[in-house]
This record gives structure tokens, C-alpha cells and sequence, in this order.
């Protein structure tokens, strides 16, 4: 590697100077460092970004201004009429709004209670049967859903839930595998000293659970309300399966119906539509970033 | 809370000990309920189903392995739709896990706007679901889709993407690369694990930044990527929301996926039988894909503490 050159004595120390190809130099090489690292990573980005910007152009375009090409970025006029005619003039997106967000705020609360009950007995409770019974929520995990879906079409088509949330609402009261799981693993790091004090001060599991556990555990929790919230919203294959009656449809399916009848020709509601279902997903991921990504390092690399 | 400091607290009867138990067994009953209703049950279920030439209108009978027998050498399209998934799994996986380890490695520095860019590669990872499946239908589209526009910018005629037999399953591979922010995230949290030590001492040793990466970052991160790895295979091969919204399948077979499959042998031809043949195949797929990879990781990937 090294260049075997005759080396110069500097005056002041009296070593051996350096004279380093430019390459070599520390403060240029960290400026040709950085220019690296950016011409690399910023086009990427700006890719990435690009999908999500031509939505929003194509959302405020004039119909007459969407089938140009080359494709121009900045709608001429600014049709922010797209929005509530898209939104309201073919099918009832309101109706489907508001059945997405029972559905949701039902679901993550469910999943809330049931996955911090069963995380904090397998973080904490000593008992038999535990490792087994811990070994069964990580093979869920990793089961294929399509397994279980055509069975549970079944059971619910048998008791009569077709065409209701029942199918979409009942099974996330009964834990999620996944959240039990990201959740334990946020318990186990949480002091033991903490609930044991409080054990022998008398104080039963639902309190230690409560008080202790819970209010420690917000990142975690929070990962939970985020997770579940793009899940269920995003849910398309349990509505489209179960949910007939139009006015008990969902947004994910309401959508794609949209897309079927209209699409086509309107590609300017069809994206209004489109980043108006979508605009909830990433507000959540705005206002909880902190604490999601958090929640997401813990689970990756504990896991 | 009360006064009472007493260590052990036997009430109604049952000890310390007991009481813990029985407080274990209620706090999961939620999830042990579910789990034998919705999960376990249906898994039984959907074992004997299989097993049977039921379509949900007749009554079944008891078919033994015919129905593997027709989908493994009678069933064209079965096999069209595992090479499909095949083929859609390993471009995915691939430009996925490489894609985001070269982000996550180029972000992992302390540069001005790395937390922006970040963000800005991560956001359409969070951005999911039929919107962006519609999203994309705009930017393949053949005539004055942005996809088609940029690659005229370098030059390259763009083909006609979801309309074409040849470039639709590789258009769902570009899409599903836009979505590598997750797993970026996941490396980024991995690398920087990784204790400043070893780079100072690889660097005292004169390691070229070449021996550093494939020498240190490799193996510390490979649980990490390894992680990443068996997550995006085994989700790679679910693909469905997708292939609904953005092609059915077509055109003709391009795109037909094998859990697209299962949907329209379940839910449009009515055959659950047959369609529970196919989803146990699956599950043996990935069964055995991701037991290939825990076995193959033994040779690449390294944990620093044998005893974890």
C-alpha cells in the first residue's frame, strides 16, 4: 500500500512530514466522503419521494391537464374541487370512513388490553406450561394467515357473522401474536425490583400490571397503536371477504370498488381519493414517529 | 399501597405461588381462547378440509390425498403459480435486503440531512395498502405513466408494464422495493450496535474500508440482516393486496401468485377443500424455505454471545 518515496524531514518536529496523496488527506477525503455518501443517497431519495408528490399533483390536476405527456408537476388550475367530488360524488366515502374507524379504534383497543394481559403473564408470572405455551404465540407468528382464513370463513359464514364486522371485530379482542410478543419483550426489560416491591407491599398482578408495568411501557404501547392502526385500516382481504352490504363496507375495499367503477377515466379523484384514505396512515406515523421507530429497533434486534 | 409488609400473603387459602398461577392463567385466557377458536382450531380444520373435495355448496367427502395428488401433477397453474411467487419472492428479497442495507450503511453516518433522508426513505413503508397498490397502477401506466416518462428521460423505451405478459411481475418486484424503509430501519438500529472499538482497532490494524465492511459490519450485523432476511421471505411470499387491486393475476398468468390463488380457488370457485390443500403447501414452502435459511445462516451468521 505504502509508496515508497524519499521522505522528507519537517523542520519544526523533525519527523518524517507526510506528504499523503490528496486522497489520503483528512479533511478533503471527508468532503469527497460526504459528496460520496450524498450522490449516492440523494437521488435515491428523491425517487422515493417522487411517487407520493405526483399523487398529490395528479389529486389537484384538471382532467384535461392529466393525459399530457411529457407530464407536467404543477396542476394548472389547482382543482382543490377533485377532493370533495371524488370524495362524495360516486360512492359514499363518509359512510366508509366512519365504518374504517370503529372498526380501527374497536380493534386496537381490543388488541391493546388482551396482548398487555397475556405479554405481561408471559413476562412475569411464573407457572407451568409457560415455555409451551409461549412456544405456540411465536408459531402463530410465523403461520401463513391463508392457513387460518379459509377455516374461519367457515365458522363465521356457520354462526351467521357474514356480512357483519363480527369477523373483522371479535378475533382482536382475543390478542394478536405479534404485539403479545413485542410487548413481553418490552416488559422483560423493564427492573423486576419495581413489581417485586410492590408484590410484597400487597399489591395483586392487575395492580403491578397497572401502575408499574403500563405507565413504563408507553414506546411499546404506542408501537401497538400505530401497528395496529395501519393493519386494520389497510385490511383488505377480511372486508372484501366478509362485507356485502354497501353501507357497512370499508375504505380499503370501498376503494378498489372505486377504482373498478370509475378509475379509468379519472384519474384526478381516483388520487384525491386515493391520499385522502392514505393521509390518516402517515399523520400516525408523523405524530408517533419517535416512539414507533423506537418500538421497532426493540422488537428487531431483541428479537 | 397498604401496610401490610408481611412477604408472603396467602389468600383464600392458596399460596404465593398458587395465586401466581392462577393469575397467569387468567391473563392469557384472552389469547388462550382466541388462539383454540381462531387459530388452533381452524388449523385442524383446514388439515381435514384438505382432505376433502368440499366447494362450501355439496356435502364433502372424504377425498384422502387426491386433492395434493391433482394440484402437484394435474394442476397447471399451480406450478405456474409457485414459479411465479418464486420469481416475485427472490427479486423482492433480494433488491429489498440489498437495497436497504446500502441505504442503511450510506445513512449511517453523521452527516448534515441523514435524519431527513431517513425519513424520506422510510415513508413509503409506512404508505401501504390498496392506495399505493392505485398509486401505482398511475405511475405504470404505459402511455403517460411517470415511470415510463423517467426512463424516456435516460433514454430507455418503457414497456407496458402491467399490460404486458413479460413485465408485470417484475413491475410488482419495483414496486415492493419502495418499500424497503422498514427494513432499513431495522439495519440502521443493527449498525449502530455495532461498537466503535472494532472500527478503531480494524483501522490501528490499517484494514482497507473493503475489509472493514465485509470483516466487521458483515458479521456484527449478520443476526440483524439474517432477521431481515427470513421476515421479507416469508412476507414476499403472501403477496395478495397487490395482485387484487393491480392486475388479478394478469395479464393472462403473469402475475398469478400462489395466495392469489388460494383466494380464487377459496372464495370465487368455492372449492375450500382443494384451496386448503394449497394453503398447507404453502405453509410447508415457507416452513421449509425459512428452516433452509436457519440452517444456512449457520454459516454466515455470527453471535457474539454462543449462550443467547
Amino acid at each position: 500500500m505504502d509508496q515508497v518515496t524519499s521522505q522528507p524531514i519537517s523542520p519544526i518536529t523533525g519527523r518524517i512530514a507526510r506528504t499523503t496523496p490528496w486522497h489520503q488527506r483528512r479533511r478533503t477525503r471527508r468532503i469527497a466522503h460526504a459528496a460520496l455518501v450524498y450522490v449516492l443517497v440523494v437521488p435515491g431519495a428523491v425517487l422515493f419521494t417522487i411517487p407520493l408528490l405526483w399523487m398529490l399533483s395528479t389529486a389537484l390536476k384538471d382532467p384535461k391537464q392529466i393525459f399530457v405527456f411529457p407530464p407536467q408537476w404543477i396542476p394548472n388550475p389547482v382543482m382543490w374541487s377533485n377532493f370533495p367530488r371524488g370524495w362524495n360524488d360516486f360512492l359514499p366515502f363518509n359512510t366508509f370512513l366512519i365504518n374504517s374507524l370503529i372498526i380501527t379504534t374497536s380493534n386496537i383497543i381490543g388488541n391493546l388490553i388482551s396482548c398487555s394481559l397475556a405479554a405481561f403473564a408471559f413476562a412475569r408470572l411464573r407457572a407451568r406450561g409457560k415455555n409451551f405455551l409461549f412456544m405456540l404465540v411465536l408459531g402463530t407468528m410465523l403461520l401463513p394467515q391463508e392457513v387460518t382464513v379459509i377455516p374461519q370463513y367457515v365458522l363465521f359464514t356457520r354462526l351467521g357473522w357474514n356480512d357483519s364486522w363480527l369477523p373483522l371485530m371479535v378475533p382482536p379482542w382475543f390478542g394478536w401474536p405479534f404485539f403479545i410478543f413485542l410487548l413481553r419483550q418490552f416488559f422483560m426489560g423493564i427492573p423486576r425490583e419495581l413489581d417485586e416491591a410492590a408484590r410484597l407491599d400487597g399489591a395483586s398482578s392487575w395492580r403491578i400490571l397497572w401502575n408499574v408495568i403500563l405507565p413504563l411501557s408507553k414506546p411499546a404501547l404506542a408501537t401497538v397503536v400505530i401497528f395496529g392502526f395501519i393493519g386494520n385500516w389497510n385490511n383488505f382481504l377480511y372486508p372484501l371477504i366478509y362485507i356485502r352490504s354497501m353501507d357497512k363496507q370499508v375504505l380499503a375495499v370501498a376503494l378498489n370498488m372505486f377504482r373498478g367503477a370509475y378509475g379509468n377515466a379519472n384519474y384526478q379523484y381516483m388520487m384525491a381519493v386515493s391520499l385522502l384514505v392514505l393521509l390518516p396512515v402517515l399523520l400516525v406515523f408523523f405524530f408517533g414517529q419517535r416512539l414507533f421507530v423506537r418500538g421497532i429497533a426493540l422488537t428487531g434486534i431483541k428479537g | 399501597m397498604s401496610a401490610t409488609t408481611a412477604p408472603t400473603r396467602p389468600r383464600k387459602g392458596f399460596s404465593l405461588r398458587q395465586r401466581e398461577e392462577i393469575d397467569f392463567y387468567l391473563f392469557i385466557g384472552l389469547w388462550l381462547i382466541g388462539f383454540i377458536l381462531f387459530t388452533g382450531g381452524p388449523i385442524l380444520a383446514s388439515l381435514a378440509f384438505s382432505f376433502t373435495n368440499w366447494t362450501g355448496l355439496t356435502t364433502q367427502e372424504w377425498v384422502g390425498l387426491e386433492n395434493y395428488r391433482q394440484l402437484l401433477f394435474d394442476d397447471k397453474l399451480f406450478w405456474i403459480a409457485t414459479r411465479n411467487t418464486f420469481f416475485y419472492s427472490l427479486g423482492s428479497v433480494i433488491l429489498g435486503t440489498l437495497g436497504a442495507l446500502f441505504v442503511a450503511i450510506l445513512l449511517n453516518q453523521k452527516l448534515p440531512g441523514t435524519t431527513l433522508m431517513r425519513v424520506l426513505y422510510y415513508i413509503p413503508s409506512i404508505a401501504s395498502g390498496v392506495a399505493v397498490s392505485i398509486l401505482w397502477i398511475w405511475l405504470f401506466n404505459p402511455q403517460v405513466g411517470l415511470v415510463n416518462y423517467l426512463l424516456s428521460l435516460v433514454g430507455i423505451p418503457g414497456p407496458p408494464w402491467l399490460a404486458s405478459q413479460q413485465w408485470a411481475l417484475p413491475a410488482l418486484i419495483i414496486k415492493s422495493t419502495w418499500a424497503i424503509g422498514a427494513n432499513m430501519i431495522i439495519l440502521l438500529a443493527g449498525l449502530q450496535a455495532v461498537p466503535t472499538s472494532l472500527y478503531e482497532a480494524a483501522k490501528i490494524d490499517g484494514a482497507h474500508p473493503w475489509d472493514e465492511f465485509f470483516n466487521v459490519t458483515i458479521p456484527m450485523i449478520s443476526p440483524v440482516l439474517f432477521y431481515v432476511l427470513v421476515i421479507s421471505t416469508i412476507a414476499s411470499f403472501q403477496i395478495l393486496t397487490d395482485v387484487l387491486v393491480m392486475t388479478q393475476g394478469g395479464p393472462g398468468t403473469a402475475t398469478l401468485v400462489y395466495v392469489y390463488y388460494i383466494y380464487q380457488n377459496a372464495f370465487q370457485y368455492l372449492k375450500m377443500g382443494y384451496a386448503s390443500a394449497l394453503a398447507w403447501i404453502l405453509f410447508a414452502i415457507i416452513l421449509a424455505l425459512t428452516l433452509l435459511q436457519l440452517w444456512g445462516s449457520k454459516k454466515w451468521v455470527y453471535y457474539e454471545d454462543p449462550g443467547t
